[in-house]
């Protein structure tokens, strides 16, 4: 008799806890021969804005952490992603799960992804993760500056994090465009609340217990599962995300934009409708992390 | 803090001669004669748009009054472009882009910035009596600061123009294309050369509009242009009000743009350009905070609390607007602080001993009046100076409020204008709390003679700029800009000309 295997329940990882959504509300993923798989929660705007206070809370701690001690958390989340490069290629060949990213209606039939594929994207991101842990004590000696300026004063520039951001994944590489995002912003010292591809949300629930278990404190990461129509208007709003980065399409870019004039938010997007190769290196690197941060120049009289 | 020496009072002892003691030992003992500055300006009586290495007659024949803030009286006419003439500025500079100056060689590009930076310290008197008439700031300010500071910043860009593999180590940078600026009338010809020269080192050309009320430096500027022989379009200078300014902002040809002024404006052009891909930076209000520590040298603090309001008549984005004084040294500090405006001499912009001039227009007094008599009717201590004001012209005394708290509109709102809102603090923990506690985060300042006190507040001042025992210090190797709804972007050093390339 074969046994009768347990299946996980998702949760989203938010504020250092496994939560489902304050509304109780999922929808259904199902794998890429169409059988359902797993409810993954459908994140609301309370959701997002629990996120957002669980991201303020842990902020001023995780700025403070050393660079050093950046670096050493965020290749720590590389070394779990490696041990458990299997469970990942196996959330990635779950395939693009045939539902619409905008209302979560199923549509089409999924594509899965090969072995060679996923093995691809995830080793992809491990090295990516590894690149920007090697960024966190080294961007400020490339951002930052001694100015000599023409008085009697020491000046100099030095990069402080924004504080929260808001980051909008895109439906496509699930998992390595997630984490081309998360890092450079976390490497600079900010906090995060990112929402995951809507078609591929598992790697995203997957990814949240690695960052469990890699000394990243609680709040530092915030993943939510759920549909962008129902969550770009409260990134867009949302006073307290200083900057909001990521994919989106013409329609949301316009809405995000129109919004963040409100508090004066910092805007990073990509255009949906342009392809990016997430695999290539000029997707990462120091003037991801410089997008991230604000400069801070401070001046002192030099005298006796 | 007690000490075994005897406290010296910083007060004079009381003379033989049975005169009152002054506040200040110079405070009352002679009158100053009148030392007005009397180089020739070289105005023009009219001035038009500057398109194309050309002075050229607005589109719709309009022009308005320039007026000199301090007497009221008409300098010039200037023209006021509209939506077509824009368009024909964007068109030059996109022709020069497109030809001469997208073509030069960085080396040639930085000799006719430098050329600029050179012929302009060669008219710098003429330029400082016409910035000082044309906006109402003291002759001593546009002599000293406005001028040398503008010719320094084309100076210092200048240099960067054949540097570009330098300002990002790893990857190429190239100029964005044309870029459109709209600037402030509180530091007209600084602001447009902050605006103008990093654009230009990074290979750019440009559409800019200067402030209704101070366009004349701008179209001096551009003779300048045209005796440095910079091609015509890479410059194009284009004057009117909040419609012109908008066509500036709009304009598809636009690459970028770049904004200096109130939050507000900022967020209206944040708004009209949402649906495009244009590249922005702000450069917009803020409330700073001023700290004063029990420990900090007073007498030093209150000249840097002084310099960091009165300075142009507080029309300084980043203005000490909000003074955070230690409890335990409060009443000291406000006694030193209303002597000490007592004798600033307030009056005739162009009298080189005025240290406080003409407020810029009409509508920026009524704006400060309307603020001042908020502070009055929420229940704050007014002070001002019982200096005499001249009878012509925009005035306003040297003002600073007392028992001000947080909620009051005085103590959140960028007042811009000569006046100083002081709040209290206990413990350096409510210093910062107080001090980030608004929507700006442009500047800030520390007083302490604690290393470690300044380096920890440094940290945490949500601000981009922070001066520690000094304040309003500008640089151009220096960047310069703002947190939260105070911008975003830097002006200035090697961060700002990220704001004007791309990374190839």
């Amino acid at each position: 008799m074969t046994r009768l295997t347990i299946t996980k329940t998702p949760k989203v990882y938010v504020g250092g806890a496994f939560i489902r959504s304050e509304s109780a509300r999922t929808f259904p993923l199902r794998d890429a021969a169409g059988n359902f798989f797993a409810n993954i929660p459908q994140c609301t705007r309370k959701d997002l804005r629990n996120a957002v206070e669980a991201a303020a809370k842990a902020g001023p701690g995780w700025a403070k952490r050393t660079p050093y001690n950046r670096g050493q958390i965020i290749y720590r989340l590389a070394e779990m992603l490696e041990a458990r490069k299997a469970d990942m290629a196996d959330a990635l060949r779950l395939g693009a799960a045939a539902t619409s990213p905008r209302n979560g209606k199923a549509r089409g039939r999924a594509r899965p992804l090969s072995k060679s594929a996923a093995a691809r994207e995830i080793t992809a991101t491990i090295d990516r993760l590894i690149h920007y842990a090697g960024w966190a004590d080294k961007y400020e000696q490339v951002l930052g500056n001694v100015n000599p300026v023409a008085s009697p004063h020491f000046n100099f520039t030095v990069t402080e994090p924004m504080g929260i951001i808001g980051l909008l994944a895109p439906e496509e590489a699930p998992l390595l465009a997630l984490v081309s995002l998360i890092a450079p912003a976390i490497t600079a010292g900010n906090t995060v609340v990112a929402l995951a591809s809507t078609a591929q949300p598992y790697p995203a629930i997957l990814l949240g217990e690695m960052l469990a278990t890699s000394d990243l404190p609680g709040g530092v990461v915030n993943l939510l599962t759920g549909f962008r129509k129902e969550l770009v208007p409260t990134f867009a709003t949302h006073t307290h995300l200083r900057a909001i980065a990521g994919v989106a399409s013409a329609e949301e870019r316009k809405q995000l934009k129109l919004a963040a004039a409100d508090s004066v938010k910092r805007v990073k997007l990509t255009p949906a409708e342009e392809p990016v190769d997430w695999f290539s290196d000029k997707v990462e690197g120091v003037y991801e992390i410089r997008a991230h941060v604000e400069f801070k120049t401070i001046w002192h009289p030099i005298g006796a | 803090m007690a000490t075994l020496t005897t406290e010296k009072s910083s007060h004079p002892t009381p003379r033989a001669s049975g005169r009152p003691v002054p506040g200040l030992i110079f405070g009352d003992l002679w009158e100053y004669d009148p030392a007005p500055e009397t180089a020739d300006p070289k105005l023009k009586a009219r001035y038009d748009l500057f398109i194309g290495g050309k002075f050229v007659a607005p589109a719709s024949g309009k022009y308005f009054d320039s007026i000199n803030p301090g007497n009221e009286k008409k300098l010039a006419d200037i023209a006021h472009a509209n939506a077509a003439d824009v368009d024909a500025a964007y068109r030059a500079a996109l022709q020069a882009y497109d030809g001469a100056w997208g073509k030069m060689a960085g080396r040639d590009r930085a000799k006719y910035i430098y050329r600029i930076a050179r012929l302009l310290q060669d008219r710098a008197r003429e330029f400082a009596v016409a910035e000082t008439m044309d906006g109402g700031k003291p002759i001593k300010e546009s002599r000293d600061f406005d001028v040398p500071m503008a010719a320094a910043h084309f100076f210092y860009h200048a240099g960067w123009a054949d540097k570009l593999d330098y300002v990002a180590p790893g990857r190429r940078a190239a100029p964005l294309g044309v870029v459109g600026q709209v600037i402030p009338w509180n530091f007209p010809l600084l602001m447009l050369a902050w605006k103008i020269a990093p654009a230009l080192a990074m290979g750019n050309c440009v559409v800019i509009k200067p402030a209704e009320t101070t366009s004349i430096t701008a179209l001096k500027l551009a003779e300048i242009f045209q005796d440095a022989g910079l091609p015509p379009g890479v410059v194009n200078i284009v004057t009117g009000f909040g419609d012109t300014g908008a066509a500036v902002m709009t304009h598809p040809i636009a690459a970028k743009v770049a904004f200096t002024g109130s939050t507000e404006v900022g967020k209206i052009i944040m708004r009209s350009l949402a649906g495009t891909e244009k590249k922005m930076t702000m450069e917009l209000g803020g409330k700073a905070a001023n700290i004063v520590f029990d420990d900090a040298p007073l007498d030093q603090a209150v000249e840097g609390i002084v310099n960091g309001i009165f300075f142009n008549q507080g029309h300084v984005c980043c203005a000490g607007s909000r003074l955070l004084v230690q409890e335990s040294v409060a009443a000291d500090v406000l006694a030193k602080l209303k002597h000490r405006i007592e004798v600033l001499r307030v009056g005739d912009p162009l009298d080189k001993n005025t240290d406080v001039g003409a407020i810029n227009s009409k509508e920026q007094l009524a704006t400060i009046q309307r603020l001042v008599a908020s502070g009055v009717k929420e229940g704050a201590t007014l002070f001002q100076s019982p200096c005499k004001l001249p009878v012509r012209g925009y005035y306003f005394r040297p003002t600073i409020f007392s028992n001000v708290s947080m909620s009051h509109r005085i103590a959140r709102e960028e007042i811009f204008g000569p006046v100083l809102s002081v709040l209290t603090f206990r413990t350096l923990e409510e210093a910062v709390e107080k001090a980030n506690n608004t929507a700006y985060g442009l500047s800030a300042g520390v007083w302490t003679d604690k290393g470690s006190r300044i380096l920890k507040l440094s940290t945490e001042l949500k601000a981009g700029v922070v001066w520690a025992n000094t304040f309003n210090k500008f640089d151009p190797a220096s960047p310069f800009g703002g947190y939260k709804e105070s911008g975003f972007g830097r002006e200035g050093g090697r961060q700002g000309l990220f704001d004007y390339c791309k990374l190839a």
